[in-house]
């Protein structure tokens, strides 16, 4: 009987050690985790462009997780993104001038609202809204410029030719059409 | 059974096992009802096929972890990605890795005794013996087995997922240097409770189930001497690691 009851009990133990590796891989390493966190407070920052921007996306400062993302919108008045910041309470003395930049965690990473520090002694309170802000670079503006920029003289012309060259027959073509 | 060997084609031997195997499926579980009455049996094997079982699962999920943290390491510093360690190590463990290689371990530490006990059982007439005082072998030996299977494969493969998890950071943060927010923040930002988590659940609960049915079907069918008892013993080993390789190729087209 003593050993009926230690292979119960070993049982037992056994199933609670699966189901408490089961509740760690469940909370601790998935999205789930990003949800824990304890008291905030909303900062609003408005932004031309967010890129790629996601919802529950870190914000971090130093490279430190504070908070995350827990809204974005269009405002449709001044048509910018704005984007809620739940930030933990633990950091309530970020000064009011600080800045809000997007950026992309690595090459291939997801993007983060980072907040560079001002000089400012006043502190942010619940619903203020960031001055300073810098929207997510975009790839293709940057590829954009730089072709832009660096190949004014050659490789241009022929590109600029061309579209002139397709429309100018457009409205000989439309002409016929017409009567 | 006794027909199958007087078939003279290997393949209608083999298709004749393989509805055979079918048939015991069924059995076990029109039997699973009747075994509640054994259900300290049942506990007794999840003791044996589950916390035995753990010394070794613990081990190979830690040296899984951590060679693919190294290898991974080596790919991604390739393209500046090292990053995306802990993301890439928790959804290829989660995924495919924790179940699979779990169940392997399981075919060839549970599997293999299951096999050789009921093959035992068999060979010296004990199941004959347990018919003739009218208790039913297969709910008091065989679906006691399969429910252990069934429910110690799953905890199992979380408990090697989560050491492989370990691994992979005593690898990557501690020894190779990565930063440990960055290593936790992509793998949660990425990783999904449904999607990945779950999905390896039913994989390994799929796996369980097919391992102590090829067990157990081989124990109960094997030829009633020693030497018969080794092949059934082999062919189990064989038949579920080749089954449960097929079976994960399956449930990944489907659980996409």
């Amino acid at each position: 009987m003593a050993q009926q009851r230690s292979f119960q009990l070993g049982t037992g133990l056994f199933i609670l050690l699966g189901f408490a590796a089961l509740a760690y891989l469940a909370t601790q390493t998935t999205s789930v985790a990003n949800f824990r966190q304890g008291d905030s407070y909303t900062l609003q920052a408005r932004f031309t462009n967010i890129g790629q921007l996601k919802l529950g996306a870190p914000v971090k400062m130093a490279g430190v997780r504070i908070g995350s993302v827990s809204a974005i919108d269009l405002d449709p008045v001044k048509l910018d993104a704005t984007v809620k910041l739940a930030v933990s309470n633990r950091f309530n003395t970020l000064p009011d001038d600080s800045a809000a930049a997007i950026f992309t965690s690595g090459l291939l990473g997801d993007q983060y609202v980072a907040i560079q520090t001002g000089g400012s002694p006043e502190v942010f309170k619940d619903g203020d809204e960031f001055i300073l802000t810098q929207s997510s670079m975009q790839l293709e503006d940057l590829i954009g410029k730089f072709l832009a920029g660096s190949g004014g003289s050659k490789s241009d012309k022929p590109n600029v030719a061309t579209p002139e060259a397709e429309t100018k027959p457009e409205p000989a073509a439309a002409i016929p059409n017409q009567p | 059974m006794s027909d199958n060997s007087k078939m003279p084609s290997p393949l209608m031997n083999g298709i004749a096992q393989v509805g055979a195997c079918g048939l015991f499926f069924f059995s076990i579980l029109a039997a699973i009802p009747r075994s509640m009455v054994h259900f300290a049996q049942t506990v007794k094997q999840i003791w044996f096929v589950g916390a035995m079982s753990l010394i070794i699962i613990m081990t190979c999920g830690l040296f899984v972890g951590m060679v693919l943290a190294l290898q991974l390491y080596y790919v991604l510093s390739i393209f500046g990605g090292t990053g995306a360690l802990g993301t890439v190590v928790a959804l290829s463990l989660f995924r495919e890795l924790g179940p699979v290689v779990t169940a392997l371990l399981f075919a060839g530490r549970a599997g293999t005794s299951i096999t050789a006990e009921i093959g035992l059982m068999r060979a010296t007439d004990q199941l004959s013996a347990m018919e003739m005082m009218a208790v039913d072998p297969l709910s008091y030996v065989v679906a006691p087995r399969f429910l252990a299977g069934l429910i110690a494969m799953p905890l199992l493969a979380c408990v090697f997922n989560a050491m492989g998890i370990f691994g992979a950071h005593l690898v990557g943060v501690t020894w190779l240097g990565l930063d440990n927010g960055t290593f936790w923040s992509n793998m949660t930002s990425s990783v999904d409770v449904w999607k990945d988590v779950l999905n390896g659940v039913w994989k390994s609960v799929a796996f369980g189930a097919v391992i102590t049915l090829i067990a157990a079907f081989q124990g109960y069918t094997t030829a009633p001497t020693s030497e018969g008892v080794a092949y059934a013993t082999t062919r189990t080993v064989v038949q579920s690691s080749i089954v449960v390789l097929a079976l994960d190729f399956v449930m990944t087209a489907f659980l996409m």
